[in-house]
């Protein structure tokens, strides 16, 4: 949608200079005074600048309430792994580490299932069905974080212990250096299954912008490769894929954007517990677990301080990744606007 | 080794065979895990709901009662979030769409909304607490509502928008033929030839809205009893689910299946709504 909205941008050049033109002789000129139209124009100015100005508002906030704790604990705070609420020494690299790693296990499960999905409904879908399916995927983004969580909790984590990690030991266990990642007791809480919980939520924000960027490579690309004899996989792994390129690395970083902020589903499942340990079994922390497990026990200043601290570290991380994400999706729709 | 082209060609067939089987497989579980989390939750919601979740308030832990404040909560925190965002944010959109168009500001706006589209709801919470809740001292339904229509602003503003776009230049030019000054051709031509469009933006803000947790925490927080003072603290069902979910009691571990199916269903319902019965026929 994004897609086309912004290929149509030179298309409609003919608006403004309509407008200026319309100006009636004095004589015949309409009764209503003409203050309203500057005024209807500053207004919806003045919204679209609100906008445009809360992002800095939120980091300029975000930043003075943070700092009682970066004047305690300087820069020492991003990589000191202690998080001590009755000593009150504070680092945030167990739960930087914590958020990173989730994510990153999103990313390497979440990717290859959206492609996939991306793949079936462009490519071998029948049409009746598109609409049904791509419809079903977007739901699995409008169920409520929190209903994940409890699933997370209540079923999924269950299962996780009982099939899952046992497996995961008997087999990537014993292989030489990863093995490390998958030892320990089988609980079903902890970082792996806070990150598979992630990978099903991101799935839909990849899939639907995979979906769109694989929609604008021009028909007659993927039939002259056909009429070579491809096969569909040779189509789109030589022709939409390479074409395409920059988008779905767009469409990765939003989801891992999404990943990286995600915050009741992994509250649920992560285990509340600041430490980094090799295996990916033991419970942990995300910046935004930390968040809303703690912030409303949080009563002296510094504490709050450094928690506020943690969501500033989160918003900058996810302003980057999105930015970057945006970016890139821009750069392929302006170059298929330019084609075209 | 037969023929060697055909080999090769058999080959190329398996592969491409094998893939689109893999993506088949894909889409399976994608569709594995909706119908997991939605079986459930049917399981589980269905069983705990009773009449009296309607008719009692949240209970003290270790016994039985129902939802009722928690769900006026919930409705009166989002409808007061829909209310502050739905103007603010199709206003914007219109800027962005009639006036501001290509311009610096118009693209900067843009490129920032889109970016607070995806930002994580629970810095939005934590923005009102650090400018708001910190500095009145105390939670409230208020917070809670500033929260959510933050979270719902960029949404409405991306849908107005693109909609907006999708009208033809010539029904503009036409209407100012006719000497209707600026603001008559927006609010009464544009904007309303793509009204369906932009009440689905809104539905689905609104839809996106009602299961967020995590800004609430530090906003509106929860209150067990009967409330109707925005200015104070308010039961909403998300954080009900939340603290009665994670507690050790039974009773209240079923009120929040309870709750969870009643926010589900809420926001597949908006979902579906917004998708089908007012879909533009004209536009896409």
């Amino acid at each position: 949608m994004m897609l086309a909205s912004e290929a149509q941008v030179p298309s409609m050049p003919m608006n403004d200079a309509a407008t200026r033109h319309a100006e009636p002789p004095e004589a015949i000129r309409a009764s209503p005074p003409r203050w309203q139209d500057p005024l209807f124009e500053h207004t919806t100015r003045f919204f679209a600048v609100l906008v445009l100005t809360l992002l800095a508002c939120i980091i300029v906030a975000l930043t003075y309430a943070a700092a009682p704790a970066m004047e305690k604990f300087g820069l020492a705070f991003f990589v000191t792994d202690v998080w001590n609420p009755v000593t009150l020494k504070f680092g945030a690299l167990a739960p930087i580490y914590g958020t990173l790693v989730t994510s990153a296990i999103a990313l390497v499960i979440g990717v290859p299932l959206s492609f996939g999905i991306a793949l079936f409904l462009t490519e071998m879908c029948p049409a009746v069905l598109k609409r049904p399916l791509g419809t079903a995927v977007e739901l699995l983004a409008a169920i409520p974080s929190v209903i994940y969580g409890m699933w997370g909790l209540f079923v999924f984590a269950p299962f996780f212990a009982d099939h899952v990690q046992p497996l995961l030991t008997d087999t990537l266990g014993r292989v030489w250096l990863i093995g490390a990642l998958f030892q320990g007791a089988p609980t079903g809480i902890g970082m792996l299954a806070a990150g598979v919980i992630l990978s099903v939520m991101i799935i839909p924000f990849i899939a639907s912008v995979m979906r769109d960027v694989f929609e604008v490579v021009p028909p007659v690309l993927k039939e002259s490769a056909y009429g070579l004899g491809c096969t569909t996989w040779e189509v789109v792994r030589n022709i939409v894929l390479p074409y395409t390129r920059v988008g779905v690395i767009g469409g990765v970083m939003l989801g891992l954007g999404r990943a990286l902020g995600e915050t009741m589903a992994v509250t649920f499942v992560i285990g509340n517990a600041y430490r980094i340990r090799t295996s990916l079994f033991e419970p942990g922390n995300s910046i935004a677990s930390a968040l809303a497990n703690e912030f409303n026990e949080a009563s002296d200043p510094v504490h709050r301080a450094s928690l506020i601290a943690l969501g500033l570290v989160l918003f900058v991380l996810t302003l980057v990744v999105l930015a970057a994400s945006r970016w890139l999706i821009a750069r392929l729709a302006r170059a298929e606007g330019a084609k075209t | 080794m037969s023929g060697r082209g055909s080999g090769l060609y058999r080959r190329r067939l398996w592969i491409n065979r094998i893939n689109l089987a893999m993506s088949l497989a894909t889409m399976a579980i994608g569709m594995l895990f909706l119908l997991w989390i939605l079986v459930v939750l049917f399981r589980n919601g269905v069983s705990a709901i009773s009449p009296k979740l309607f008719t009692q308030m949240t209970p003290p832990p270790g016994s039985a009662g129902g939802l009722l404040n928690a769900i006026y909560g919930s409705a009166l925190i989002v409808a007061t979030a829909t209310l502050i965002s739905t103007p603010i944010g199709i206003l914007a959109g219109i800027y962005l769409a009639e006036y501001g168009r290509n311009s610096a500001l118009a693209e900067t706006a843009r490129f920032i909304n889109d970016i607070l589209l995806s930002a994580p709801s629970i810095i939005l919470g934590l923005f009102v607490y650090t400018v708001y809740v910190l500095y009145v001292g105390h939670f409230s339904g208020w917070a809670g509502s500033m929260a959510l229509a933050l979270i719902a602003i960029p949404v409405v503003v991306r849908t107005t928008e693109n909609m907006l776009r999708l009208v033809p230049s010539s029904l503009r030019e036409a209407a100012v033929a006719l000497g209707a000054p600026m603001w008559k051709v927006i609010l009464m031509v544009t904007l309303k030839a793509v009204r369906g469009g932009v009440i689905t933006g809104v539905l689905l803000a609104v839809a996106r809205i009602s299961g967020e947790t995590a800004p609430l925490l530090f906003t509106a927080l929860n209150n067990q009893f009967w409330s109707t003072d925005m200015n104070a603290p308010m039961a909403n069902l998300p954080v009900v689910i939340f603290q009665f979910a994670m507690s050790p009691f039974d009773d209240w571990k079923s009120l929040a299946w309870a709750a969870a199916l009643l926010i589900t269903l809420t926001v597949l319902i908006l979902n579906i709504l917004a998708r089908t019965v007012f879909r533009q026929p004209s536009v896409r």
